[in-house]
């Protein structure tokens, strides 16, 4: 589903990503972890088009499409979404009317019929339950006046209405108690199905817990460094990054 | 310039009419408008040389054959009126080039909680409400149009409500331009006297029928009564050769509240001169303005605010929205006279720019005489909020409408604060059409 070559990309004239290779199959769930600064949220705003964001070499493929080549909207639209780590308040805009807008541009470009307003509200009342996120909060601005738990429900709610074929969730746990942290990985978990797949970056093992890796990548200075399965994350979790860093820097020089 | 016409041509039309010929009515009104046309001659015309004008050059329209408009010839009939019309359960007084059509207005009968018709067929009969209240609020000594209006007005509204009246259906005063000769000028004039404890809501419109230059100087009095409250609304759409230029100036009694908009969107020149006097204790006055500029607009707002009173609230929240080549002025004067203690004075100008080659000049101008006051102002000019804007994008919503949402977001505090639910439609489908003809990258070409 997702081939990452080879990526490099950076910010401001630095290079973040350093030849970056990742490979997702339909089904799959891959944890990417690693310390601060490795370069994590660089890799989900790349792979969402954020344009600040400069790829300087290497290719993303996503389900036969040339993802780098296609705006934040196109990727959308053909089934990538991204739980941004910091939602952004967006007064004026109401939350009901951005998503209808949403789902139909992406039903649209799926060839689905777009939704009616009883439609949609019928899927949004559903969807709202899964996430048990306050129907209330639809009426207000998109993220506006949310609380940090809040923000971040709605973001799954809103990949639960979009239905991606590709989720990246951006630290989706932080800053959530362990009751929204239940909710939100419930959601995400009940959203799994055979023909899509999710991508969860952290730095804490604690969510991995709840929504259980396939895989499981340790992100170091723009590369991954290593990978396994789930048992990584606890080994992660024990000992640190450390011996990872070592690992890293010694590989490096030699 | 494409207006401008040879010289010789323009001169001596221009000089004449602003000399300004005196319109008729009885003793009394021809007594204020001589007082106004000395002072039009102490004033002069306005120069950016003058601090209220610095920005906004009227030499353009010295330039143009300017008449007084005549009953147009063109035919003006109800089709033509229906879809200004805002609220079909109220009334309308229309004014077509200046002139009242009562065959094409919806009048109070006898028996209705207000009373509104022309102020011509008020000085016409019995004139004792309007001597008592017309040119005594918006003053002649200092403002050219002003003074010119009083002098050559020939007709406008009157609306008066009664004491203790709670009237929920609005007045809308509807001002068309249909002359077909170009440099027709319109001096509208009207009076709201809202008495003490009644509740009014009134609708002021002004379109044109044709795509000519034309001039509106219109000036707008209301005198509120002691807790009184008064919702004004002005909606100003004329064509983008057209020069609009508007002084709406309130009198505010004890305990008295209003509300006013102003939502520009036409005209190539638009100048609103919105003022309030606080002429007693305890009066509130929520002031709220929405322009969007495009092309080659200007659109001015001027605000004063004369807290001459203690214990009186203002709250100015006046949002600009450039595109293209557009010029927005801002400038809003807030006085806190000695006695004025307890003042609460806030204004805030907050301006959305969509293009390089836009311009807004925003001016805060407090004088502040008293010592136990609370003012705040604040200004603010930026563009879309890139964050918002990909974030929206990411969702599935491409740049364009992505783009065209943030900036109606950005318009919707002032749609918001307007209580008549037919004019917040309206509202809503105005700015959605002028929005999808928008060009809101930010471009370096105008």
């Amino acid at each position: 589903m997702l081939e990452i070559c080879n990526l490099s990309a950076g910010v401001d004239g630095k290079e973040i990503l350093k030849g970056l290779n990742l490979s997702v199959k339909a089904g799959e769930v891959h944890a990417i972890m690693g310390p601060n600064g490795s370069g994590k949220s660089t890799l989900a705003q790349v792979l969402a088009g954020r344009s600040e964001y400069v790829v300087t070499s290497g290719s993303v493929t996503f389900n036969g499409l040339s993802l780098l080549e296609l705006k934040p909207e196109e990727r959308a639209r053909a089934g990538v979404f991204l739980a941004f780590q910091y939602p952004v308040e967006i007064p004026g805009v109401n939350s009901t009317v951005f998503l209808k807008a949403a789902l139909n541009e992406c039903r649209k470009a799926r060839g689905e019929p777009e939704l009616d307003a009883v439609e949609f509200l019928a899927l949004v009342k559903k969807k709202t339950k899964l996430l048990e996120l306050d129907p209330a909060l639809l009426h207000r601005a998109v993220n506006e006046g949310f609380s940090g738990g809040e923000k971040k429900r709605n973001e799954v709610f809103q990949m639960a209405v979009l239905e991606p074929k590709l989720a990246i969730l951006d630290e989706t746990d932080s800053g959530l108690d362990i009751d929204a942290l239940r909710i939100v990985s419930g959601g995400v978990n009940k959203l799994r199905r055979p023909d899509n797949a999710t991508l969860v970056i952290t730095h804490y093992q604690r969510l991995l817990n709840y929504i259980v890796p396939d895989f499981v990548h340790v992100l170091v200075h723009g590369q991954i460094v290593k990978s396994g399965g789930k048992e990584l994350a606890l080994e992660l979790e024990e000992r640190g990054y450390d011996w990872i860093l070592e690992g890293a820097a010694a590989h490096g020089k030699s | 310039m494409r207006d401008t016409l040879a010289q010789t041509d323009r001169e001596p039309a221009a000089a004449s009419f602003f000399a300004g010929e005196l319109a008729d009515g009885p003793d009394w009104l021809q007594s204020l408008r001589q007082q106004a046309r000395t002072h039009l001659g102490e004033i002069g015309f306005p120069t950016t040389q003058q601090e209220e004008w610095r920005f906004t050059n009227m030499a353009p329209l010295r330039q143009w054959p300017l008449h007084a408009a005549q009953p147009a010839a063109r035919r003006v009939g109800p089709a033509d009126i229906d879809p200004f019309r805002l609220a079909r359960d109220g009334w309308c007084l229309v004014f077509v080039d200046g002139r009242f059509r009562p065959d094409l207005s919806t009048l109070p009968a006898q028996g209705a909680p207000l009373r509104a018709g022309s102020l011509r067929a008020q000085w016409e009969g019995d004139g004792r409400d309007l001597e008592k209240n017309l040119a005594r609020h918006a003053l002649c000594d200092a403002s050219f149009f002003t003074a010119l209006n009083t002098v050559c007005f020939q007709d406008g509204a009157f609306v008066s409500v009664p004491a203790n009246a709670v009237v929920e259906q609005p007045v809308q005063l509807l001002y068309l331009a249909a002359s077909e000769r170009p440099g027709a000028a319109v001096h509208a004039r009207n009076l709201i006297v809202a008495h003490s404890c009644s509740s009014v809501k009134i609708i002021e419109t002004y379109a044109s029928l044709t795509e000519l230059p034309h001039l509106t100087n219109a000036v707008t009095e209301l005198a509120l009564g002691p807790e009184a409250r008064v919702e004004h609304c002005k909606l100003q759409d004329e064509n983008e050769r057209a020069f609009h230029i508007a002084t709406v100036q309130a009198a505010q009694s004890r305990g008295s509240h209003w509300l006013s908009h102003s939502i520009a969107t036409g005209a190539r020149l638009a100048r609103n001169q919105i003022q309030t006097l606080f002429t007693a204790e305890g009066g509130e006055a929520i002031l709220s303005g929405l322009f969007l500029a495009r092309g080659e607009q200007l659109m001015d707002h001027h605000t004063v605010v004369d807290h001459a009173q203690p214990h009186c609230e203002s709250h100015e929240f006046y949002y600009g929205i450039l595109a293209g080549r557009a010029h927005g002025v801002f400038n809003g004067k807030i006085f806190v006279r000695q006695d004025a203690q307890k003042t609460n004075a806030k204004q805030t100008n907050r301006n959305l720019v969509l293009s390089e080659h836009a311009l807004i000049n925003t001016k805060p101008q407090l004088e502040i005489f008293a010592d136990d006051v609370k003012c705040t102002h604040g200004a603010t000019v930026g563009q879309l909020n890139e964050e918002a804007l990909f974030y929206l994008r990411s969702r599935g919503i491409g740049a364009d409408l992505a783009r065209r949402m943030l900036v109606r977001a950005f318009a919707n505090d002032a749609v918001e604060r307007v209580t008549l639910a037919p004019v917040r439609a309206h509202l809503e489908q105005l700015l959605t059409e002028r929005f999808e003809g928008l060009d809101t990258s930010l471009s370096s070409h105008g």
